[in-house]
């Protein structure tokens, strides 16, 4: 006994770790609880104060710098300045510290400037005033005061401060409707309910009496989930235990609505409220272009060692004789002198380093950022992907994958509310085989109820009179749809009832108010839900009341619902809805075979349907049931498993009432969109948990299986009647056989390929005969590749995941898109390359979870196959051109040092190598990489074709890399011989007839770095104008501008004595140079030179094997570009503003 | 909104938090609809094609080709002498002075280099000295200079930069010019003969002003104390380069070429890009419009010997030259000129060929399609 005390408090304050449990005590009030109450953990909750800033005044320097520097890039370049700080190199500290300094200073500025943003945000939030309870009367406080186990008054039209547990509110029933627009964009009124035991508390003084304990599990941020149990205290009795779940709890960041005023205690607070943790940042993804820029990078990196290493070695082989080493006019220091071999080495080695680095740029991670960040702009200006009726236009949530838009291979979309609209429509219901069809709405008028139904096999008799009545019921009872009252709409057009204030229905699936509304118009129409009854209006204008007993929620696994209700005949009914799947197993009666059929047939024409069946229970069941489900809730660890098995439990031995049948039409030019990227050569898989035969008829209706395309299907009804073994090897023989021969003809069939959930699971099981799994696995991607389509029907949204995860590690890797709009999408948008959510009806989880949302399916078209193209070539030139440059920039240097005594001597000032990649050759490539359109958008639009001209990351890989360095190092070449021809036997000599002296004179080191500088600029500038097609003036303005500013500038740089400067090697080096004849004749020279190889590998391209690009480029003068220009034109004269 | 979520990913793992009552509006406003936002700004989209190009090519050719033309005529039309007199043979007149080199020597060697001109140099004639196998571009040597210095200042003339080890400071005085550069200035002296026909040797006239960049001359290079006539005084305190012969203030006998801003000095002063390199030593002035400023014949180039290069395998020269409105003799700007003008023009052939070719077959293939 002692021992486990012993053991107990070591654990407690020893271990750290062992402190933590996975439940949290709250009282509430803060009051003790009474003696004999179970022991609890004493444990330290943080305050409401919202803590968003990174930063506090004092750790801002040091903390932002350690954050900066923990980039690679950042840190190596701080490498290099420390290196220059130290030992004595080439170049001063300048070239690289300013440089830096700059980027680091304006990160900082703008991270301090953001946090500053947050400071003041969480400020007015922590400040704003909370109503408490404290001794039974309200005391105002500030926010950030509240602690967990106070008790808030929240008002209506306010926002809870923390995560609430409801206690009671000013509505009889307990219940409040919160919206929760800014947690998850829903709009919609939700209705949340107090504890029963203490909803009927109206004033403080009574909420204040209250004697209770929360406990509940530690904070985590799933919004929808929440486990917990209240245990009230009354006067020296046991304490009753109530459950709680998400429907008592109030998350922070909600809203009041339509209830004056509730009583709620914290739970969680500050930065442990579920908002505050769901706003951690995902996980990166990296994009395929920035994985190229990376291997460059490295290659680069080589390059700069290599190059180090060859002058160290070369050095110290040259000056193996003294006289190279020192000669007498150029002795070392003592200091220098005395230096062991070895340390000068390595500061030689260092040195070159230094001289070299430039060749990768500070200013690439930069420029490569804001190019991503202010490039993702023009996604969120498009007007055309906006939507009028949501309001909202595209939404990025990533800009780091705007490239990737443009490498998309493989698309998987979600079928309903992705591909279809998911805007319900009622069509018809079949009880035992009879269908209702209820009559279209006239003029916006209801037509009256009794004649509204019309009858195709009417065989009238007892029993079908008793489920017909039962059916209608069934679906007015079983949903979880609420009724809004809004007085100020006008019109009939959502009434319920003439004469009766207007009201509409309100519910999380668009489906059940497609029933609910269906119903009405078949006469039975859902009025409310009163004090736990719910009143139905009857064809017979009679009210019945349902008392409600329980709603055992939908969930995807189960795929059904279920309500358990006492008729006023005192008649336990439960009623259940769901998907055939789940439904018919649990069947016991009922005409099974009609309503499967008619399941069958609607599902064909791509109509959702579900099945409905009830079962009565008797009391003892009844309470049985009760009890399965009051200790599942009760339970405060795998509650979801137990109400899972309790669910099961109770929703079994069905009699089967009928079915329904809703149309989800296809969304707005679905099909054009599915055809575009079939054309553009993605590989389109539609994931659904829908049944097949709906799925397909989805598919058929999307063009995403053609009439012409060879359906195979890898179903479970298949692979019943053969083994999976049989049916894998027989579809993969069909497919090669049908590559081998349309190896020759043109016009090869297509195959669509449909799976399902069932066998997919069965293909990708891991365990049993090992060396068989791998193979199915490899024979299922092999039949995929060759599949134009692929339907996957019967998925759970994990199920969704593991496909795309298949395919991502498949041997091609190909880059992979998911798109969807519901919570049962998130897992395969983070898990794709690319997540993209639909802001659509079903809320916001998936638009909130993915890279960039848009809000219909027809908007990614644009998405992919123009601004993802754009953004590809955008970036694609923007990584080549720099390394471009830099090849052009450093090479002379290298080329330098055998000419200098492998002396490190650097061939630009100092001026020239900070500011070449800050400010004379960063803008036109800046722009370049923002405006570029090297084919006018309504050719991208009209022909997704050229999509495939960039598949496959074609513009960063190797062969064009090596063309891009090949030709930097040609261009380095041709500058540095050039210069060095010129300047090699004295012509280059200025004869001063322009000055005013009339003599000769000599020019020096610094004019041939200047000459070899000018023309590296004007080549590097010209090179980009050759490659820009899109010449708007801001381009004009921006390579012209910036040859000017290099002009200017080194006028500027060496027309002045600079006095605080201790060298003056370039004072009038650049005008001395711009008086002498050949010097420009030099510079034309060679700028035409560098440039002649690109321009004919152009033009030869072009010409000899165009691409379809360049074909569309070539053909576009006389379609299409005339008119639309003149239409810009005018268009853009007439409003200038941007 | 957009920004937001960005920085919140920028920033590792950091959270963003909207409080409540802020960041409850998501519905964005509808986009602009402006040019640039919508990215239809007016754009020309030219296209490289052989079309395009051809003329460009052709136009190229027949520029650059009277260009080159006209730059290699006139390079030929430069005169231009060359001769070495670094002495390395045992039968060349220098050979001596150059074996016989050594720093402390008070008595000057002499040596006498006679040439012939062929031809005779009508205009100004510029006379230069050349060294091979000298590594002015070394970076040690290069930044061995206080620019401050020579620009006259008077602190930086007692305290030279360190830049200027270890010629700052000569037992324990300031060095000016201090630095490896200043202290290895080319102290030749060169002086030029006429020999007449009858036998008469004539000197010719070298002007030593002119020589250097104006600017260099009146802005970056100053005396310290500025203009004040005693020029010895300015530089008391300081110690002449452990090189030279004498101290910067007696490099001239005219004030206005004296000490730092002595053109031979300033000229020096100026590194060469290149370890082979020429420099400008004298102007000899055309005088008169009928006599030429060389004539053909025997000339004596009289060489006081100072200079040693032997220890690091240079060679000295001596160069006269006439210039052109393109500076000296070098026919590579010609012939390149030449080149590029041509191979452009082949290649507008080549691509006249290639694109009458080629066009026709992607209009076929267009049609048929």
């Amino acid at each position: 006994m002692d021992f486990t005390l012993l053991r107990n408090i070591i654990s407690r304050y020893c271990v750290g770790e062992e402190i933590w449990v996975d439940s949290r005590t709250v009282y509430i009030g803060h009051k003790e609880p009474p003696p004999g109450a179970e022991a609890y953990i004493p444990q330290r909750y943080p305050d409401n104060r919202i803590v968003s800033s990174k930063y506090t005044f004092w750790n801002f320097i040091p903390k932002n710098l350690f954050e900066q520097f923990r980039r690679i890039a950042n840190f190596y370049f701080l490498v290099i300045f420390l290196v220059q700080l130290i030992i004595d190199t080439p170049t001063s500290p300048v070239t690289s510290g300013l440089p830096l300094f700059f980027v680091i200073t304006v990160t900082a500025i703008k991270q301090g400037y953001e946090d500053w943003l947050r400071h003041k945000a969480d400020c007015s939030i922590n400040e704003c005033p909370v109503d408490v309870v404290q001794q039974g009367k309200v005391v105002r406080t500030q926010s950030h005061k509240l602690r967990v186990g106070d008790i808030v008054v929240v008002r209506e039209d306010e926002t809870f401060p923390c995560d609430l547990i409801l206690l009671s509110s000013s509505r009889h029933d307990g219940t409040c409707y919160v919206t929760t627009a800014s947690l998850d964009g829903e709009s919609s009124h939700k209705t949340y309910y107090a504890v029963p035991d203490t909803m009927a508390f109206r004033t403080e003084q009574e909420v204040d009496s209250l004697h209770a304990t929360i406990e509940c599990e530690q904070p985590q941020p799933d919004l929808y989930k929440f486990v917990g149990r209240i245990n009230i205290y009354k006067d020296k009795e046991e304490p009753v235990a109530r459950p709680l779940g998400a429907e008592n709890m109030l998350l922070r960041g909600a809203t009041l609505k339509n209830t004056q005023r509730i009583y709620a205690v914290a739970v969680y607070t500050g930065m442990e409220t579920k908002m505050a943790l769901n706003y951690q940042s995902k996980s990166q993804k990296r994009s395929a272009v920035e994985k190229s820029m990376n291997a460059f990078l490295i290659v680069y990196l080589c390059i700069l060692i290599s190059k180090a290493v060859i002058n160290t070695v070369l050095k110290y082989a040259w000056q193996w004789s003294p006289d190279r080493d020192e000669p007498w006019y150029n002795h070392r220091t003592e200091n220098e002198r005395q230096r062991h071999v070895v340390i000068r080495a390595f500061t030689d080695f260092l040195a070159f380093m230094v001289l070299f680095n430039y060749i990768i740029p500070v200013s690439m991670y930069v420029t490569v950022e804001m190019q991503k960040f202010l490039g993702s702009y023009f996604i969120t200006w498009d007007e055309e992907m906006f939507d009028e009726e949501l309001g909202e236009g595209a939404q990025v949530n990533t800009s780091d994958l705007n490239e990737e838009l443009g490498q998309v291979e493989y698309v998987f979309t979600d079928k309903t509310g992705t591909l279809t609209e998911n805007n319900m429509e009622f069509i018809e219901c079949c009880v035992d085989g009879n269908v209702y069809i209820p009559h279209a709405i006239c003029n916006g008028q209801i037509l009256s109820a009794a004649s509204s139904i019309d009858m195709i096999d009417s065989s009238p008799g007892g029993y079908r009179r008793e489920h017909e009545d039962l059916f209608f019921r069934a679906l007015c009872l079983c949903h979880t749809v609420q009724v809004k009252e809004e007085e100020t709409v006008d019109g009939i057009k959502r009434g319920i009832h003439q004469g009766r204030p207007t009201s509409f229905y309100i519910s999380s699936s668009p489906d059940e108010v497609a029933l609910v509304e269906g119903m009405k118009r078949l006469g039975y129409t859902y009025l409310r839900l009163k004090d736990n009854y719910m009143e139905i209006l009857n064809k017979d204008d009679e009210i019945e009341r349902f008392e409600l007993l329980h709603v055992l929620n939908f969930d995807s696994v189960r795929r059904r619902m279920s309500v358990i209700v006492r008729s006023s005949s005192g008649e336990y009914l439960l009623f259940c809805k769901g998907a055939d799947s789940s439904i018919f197993p649990r069947v016991v009666s009922g005409k099974v075979e009609q309503v499967k059929a008619r399941v069958e047939q609607n599902a064909v024409e791509g109509l959702r349907t579900l099945c409905v069946a009830y079962r009565r229970l008797t009391q003892s069941e009844y309470e049985e049931a009760c009890h399965h489900l009051t200790e599942a809730k009760l339970a405060l660890q795998d509650r979801e498993q137990r109400l899972a098995q309790a669910y099961d439990i109770i929703e079994r031995d069905f009699v089967l009432l009928g079915a329904t049948a809703v149309e989800d039409r296809l969304q707005e030019k679905a099909a054009d969109t599915i055809e575009s990227l079939h054309k553009a050569g993605m590989k389109v898989w539609v994931l659904t948990g829908d049944k097949m035969e709906t799925a397909a008829a989805t598919c058929y209706a999307s063009k995403l299986f053609r009439r012409s395309t060879q359906i195979l299907e890898l179903t479970k009804k298949r692979t019943e009647e053969q083994s999976l073994h049989d049916v894998l090897f027989e579809l993969n023989r069909t497919v090669l056989r049908q590559r081998s021969m349309s190896g020759l003809s043109v016009d090869c069939l297509d195959f669509g390929l449909i799976i399902d959930g069932a066998t997919l699971s069965a293909i990708l099981k891991p365990n049993q005969e090992r060396a068989g799994t791998g193979n199915y696995r490899e024979i299922f991607l092999e039949i995929c590749r060759n599949c134009s389509a692929v339907l996957c029907c019967r998925m759970a949204p994990l199920q969704k995941a593991q496909i795309v995860k298949l395919i991502k590690a498949s041997k091609e890797h190909p880059i992979t898109l998911a798109i969807g709009d519901g919570a049962n999408d998130v897992s395969m948008i983070l898990e794709a390359h690319v997540g993209i959510g639909i802001m659509g009806k079903e809320g916001r989880q998936a638009a909130r979870n993915s890279d960039y949302a848009i809000p219909k399916f027809k908007h990614l078209k644009k998405m992919l196959l123009v601004h993802g193209h754009y953004y590809y070539i955008r970036i694609a030139e923007l990584v080549q051109y720099f390394f471009y440059k830099n090849v052009c920039f450093i090479f002379p240097q290298f080329l330098y040092q055998f000419f200098c005594g492998f002396s490190q001597q650097p061939l630009y000032d100092t001026a020239y190598l900070t500011l070449y990649n800050i400010s004379f050759t960063s803008l036109p490539i800046l722009l370049y990489s923002l405006v570029e359109q090297h084919v006018t958008m309504e050719t991208l639009k009209r022909d997704p074709s050229l999509y495939r001209d960039i598949a496959k990351n074609s513009l960063l890989r190797w062969p064009v890399f090596l063309y891009w360095t090949c030709l930097g190092v040609f261009d380095a070449v041709i500058f540095f011989f050039g210069a060095y021809f010129l300047f090699d036997n004295t012509t280059f000599t200025s004869n001063g007839q322009l000055m005013t002296t009339n003599t000769q004179m000599m020019f020096g080191n610094w004019t041939f770095g200047t000459l070899v500088f000018t023309v590296l600029v004007f080549t590097v500038t010209l090179k980009l104008a050759l490659d820009t097609h899109h010449w708007t003036w801001i381009n004009h303005f921006v390579i012209w501008g910036s040859l000017l500013f290099y002009v200017i500038f080194s006028l500027l740089w060496g027309g002045i004595i600079w006095p605080f400067l201790n060298y003056q090697r370039m004072y009038y080096v650049f005008m001395q140079m711009l008086s002498s004849g050949p010097a420009w004749l030099s510079i034309i020279l060679l700028i035409t030179v560098s440039l002649l190889p690109d321009v004919i590998k152009k033009v030869l391209c072009r010409t000899m094997c165009p691409t379809a690009t360049e074909r569309a480029q070539s053909s576009r003068p006389c379609l299409t570009v005339e008119p639309s220009t003149i239409f810009m034109l005018s268009q853009s004269s007439s409003r200038m503003s941007f | 909104m957009m920004a937001s979520s960005y920085n919140a990913k920028d920033e590792d793992g950091h959270i963003t938090v909207s409080g409540p009552g802020g960041g409850g509006t998501l519905r964005g406003k509808k986009p602009e609809n402006t040019a640039f936002k919508q990215q239809r700004l007016p754009a020309w989209q030219p296209i490289l094609t052989a079309g395009t190009v051809l003329p460009a090519f052709f136009i190229i050719g027949l520029i650059f080709i009277p260009i080159g033309i006209g730059l290699y005529v006139t390079s030929n039309n430069i005169k231009e002498f060359e001769i070495d007199y670094t002495g390395v043979d045992m039968s060349s007149p220098c050979f001596n002075c150059s074996q016989n080199f050594s720093w402390n020597s008070t008595r000057p060697c002499t040596c006498t280099v006679p040439f012939y001109l062929e031809q005779p140099y009508e205009s100004n004639v510029f006379m230069y000295y050349g060294l091979s196998n000298f590594y002015q571009n070394h970076r040690r040597y290069v930044k061995s200079r206080d620019d401050s210095q020579l620009n006259g200042n008077v602190d930086s003339l007692k305290e030279p930069s360190k830049e200027c080890e270890p010629y700052a400071k000569h037992d324990g005085k300031p060095i000016a010019p201090c630095g490896a550069i200043a202290n290895s200035m080319f102290n030749d002296t060169l002086e030029l003969f006429y020999n007449d026909p009858n036998g008469t040797r004539v000197q010719i006239p070298l002007t030593n002003t002119g020589i250097a960049w104006w600017t260099d001359k009146h802005v970056k290079f100053r005396n310290p104390g500025g203009d004040s006539s005693n020029i010895t005084a300015s530089f008391q305190g300081t110690s002449k380069p452990v090189n030279w012969r004498k101290p910067v203030y007696e490099l001239d006998t005219a004030a206005d070429n004296n000490g730092f801003i002595n053109e031979d000095f300033i000229v020096w002063m100026r590194t060469a890009a290149l370890p082979t390199f020429r420099k400008l030593y004298r102007i000899i002035n055309k005088t008169s419009s009928m006599v030429p400023t060389l004539p053909r014949g025997n000339y004596t180039l009289e060489v006081v010997y100072n200079y040693p290069v032997r220890s690091f395998e240079g060679r000295k020269r001596m160069i006269l030259s006439t210039i052109s409105w393109m500076g000296g003799k070098n026919p590579f700007l010609g012939i390149a000129y030449i080149t590029v003008g041509s191979v452009c023009f082949f290649l507008g052939v080549v691509l006249l060929i290639i694109h009458h070719k080629c066009g026709n077959r992607s209009n076929s293939a267009d049609i048929s399609n």
